[in-house]
């Protein structure tokens, strides 16, 4: 936030270098939205929502820890947000109650994250930036790094595709074919917490999950197929990302709510006109 | 070599043991029913056979590169996720459109082509159900419970359907029921499970068995009625069964 106050009032002076991280914040929410729309149907599919939470809250404890071993934050935040999910992921299959784990392991690792993170006197300062993302202070090796774990999620994904997607629809179906659903919802999970590390810069770890789950539900009112729904969601998180940006340029408000808010509003727009469709 | 062997196989669930000490085998081409009362272990011992759980003692053994068509007993299908019956078809292996074209109308439903499975009737969902594991050309064809959900003039279509298409194909089918007319009718074995094996045999060897009687609870007048209802299931099974003659003919001549 206190990037893009800084940036509004340089607005003027200098057009090529507000182009310039423009395009750069552009490009890195692109990046996102690409990863997040098809997995973000997955977590819809599979009713995940709470789970992407729990991981996207761990990553805080991830940029704690990277900073006090002094290893790139990107390292901890997918390193934490995996051994999250693989957390959750046991539990499940060891029959907890998930709704309350969730909730326990969800909320803990944010507690958890944000008090490692005090200990650590650089990242105090910074603490909204990971929180809330912090798009517009994108770099060129950040966006390096977005677009090649963005394009790694969307391999897995499109690699997988029609195993993740019968593993989905009915587990005791796809093992009958001959797929492993164990090893399919590992790949799921290993794609999720992929995305929450490059998702973390864009949107924060606060919003990560909405990003994975509001462009998906504003895709399912408007698709037929599963593959129709995956691609318009991540079409969804485009708008939303360059809505967003826009919305936080001329009212200067933070940018990763502000795509998370664009994105809201193209849902209620989608399940308004899907209403009216039906009825 | 039999498709399927299972060895004294126990299942656990949590700390009961589900199923104890089961051997069977199906065989290329026969038509195998597993019977038994609620709980008493069916879907889990199909989904023993087909390596869905694991097993705590014992060994299944299936053929190499067995194809396996598995109709489950229910499936929910989200309504989160867009799927229309022709996209269902197609889960995991893509078939082209003519050919999921010719095999909804071989099932009876050639209309839901592009309607959405969690639109579909019962009847209509248990056929693209059935359709989707026929279109692999499985030489196993397993059933659990399959006719849930369906009136009887639908339940009777639905097994001469499978009647059809084992003679069609030669695949084998094994199918759990707990209904005794369906068995009478379309089974070359029935296998009576209550946590164990019962007694096996032909229908009608199982039906005058002890332990079958036992199972479920049939006096005296309770076997009266059984022996009413396969009477009767005779006459339409023979009335079958000519029908069939011609078709065959038909097979072969061409």
């Amino acid at each position: 936030m206190i990037t893009s106050t800084t940036i509004t009032t340089t607005r003027i002076t200098d057009m090529t270098m507000l182009d310039d991280f423009l395009i750069r914040a552009a490009l890195a929410g692109l990046g996102v939205a690409a990863a997040t729309g098809p997995l973000g149907s997955f977590v819809v599919w599979r009713r995940m929502a709470y789970f992407g939470d729990a991981t996207a809250h761990a990553a805080i404890l991830g940029v704690a820890l990277a900073l006090a071993a002094d290893l790139p934050i990107g390292l901890g935040t997918l390193a934490i947000a995996l051994v999250m999910a693989v957390t959750v992921a046991t539990l499940a299959a060891r029959g907890w109650a998930m709704d309350t784990t969730l909730g326990v392991l969800a909320h803990s690792a944010l507690a958890f994250g944000l008090v490692a993170v005090s200990f650590v006197p650089d990242a105090r300062t910074d603490l909204s930036a990971y929180l809330f993302g912090d798009i517009l202070a994108v770099s060129k090796a950040d966006l390096a790094y977005i677009w090649a774990g963005s394009l790694m999620v969307i391999g897995l994904v499109v690699w997988r595709w029609s195993a993740l997607l019968t593993a989905t629809l009915n587990e005791d179906l796809a093992a009958a074919s001959g797929l492993n659903p164990d090893r399919e919802r590992l790949i799921l999970t290993l794609a999720l917490a992929l995305t929450v590390a490059v998702a973390l810069k864009v949107v924060g770890a606060l919003l990560i999950a909405a990003m994975l789950i509001i462009p998906a539900a504003t895709a399912r009112g408007l698709s037929r197929s599963p593959e129709t729904m995956a691609i318009l969601a991540a079409l969804v998180g485009a708008g939303a990302v360059l809505g967003g940006l826009r919305m936080s340029l001329s009212l200067d408000t933070p940018a990763g709510p502000s795509i998370v808010a664009v994105a809201a509003l193209a849902f209620t727009l989608s399940a308004t006109l899907g209403r009216m469709r039906r009825g | 070599m039999p498709l399927i062997e299972a060895k004294g196989i126990c299942v656990q669930i949590g700390t009961q043991e589900v199923l104890h000490d089961v051997t069977l085998r199906i065989d290329k081409g026969e038509i195998v029913t597993i019977l038994g009362p609620n709980g008493s272990g069916k879907s889990t011992l199909l989904r023993a056979l087909l390596g869905i759980i694991p097993t705590s003692h014992g060994s299944v053994t299936r053929k190499p590169g067995l194809g396996i068509g598995y109709v489950p007993q229910k499936l929910h299908i989200d309504r989160s996720m867009p799927m229309t019956a022709r996209r269902f078809l197609s889960l995991p292996r893509r078939h082209g459109l003519a050919e999921t074209d010719a095999m909804l109308a071989r099932v009876g439903v050639p209309e839901v082509a592009e309607r959405p499975m969690t639109g579909l009737s019962g009847g209509q969902f248990q056929r693209v159900l059935l359709a989707r594991a026929l279109l692999t050309r499985p030489e196993l064809l397993v059933l659990d419970e399959p006719t849930q959900g369906l009136d009887q003039p639908g339940e009777a279509a639905f097994y001469r359907l499978i009647d059809e298409v084992r003679r069609d194909t030669g695949a084998a089918v094994l199918m759990v029921s707990h209904d005794l007319h369906v068995v009478m009718s379309a089974s070359d074995r029935v296998i009576c499970l209550n946590g164990h094996i019962c007694c096996e045999g032909t229908p009608r060897v199982v039906s005058t068995a002890p332990e079958y009687r036992a199972l479920f609870g049939l006096g005296t007048q309770g076997a009266l009625a059984l022996y009413q209802h396969v009477h009767d299931h005779d006459h339409t099974h023979d009335h079958e069964h000519h029908h069939h003659d011609h078709a065959h003919h038909g097979h072969d001549h061409a």
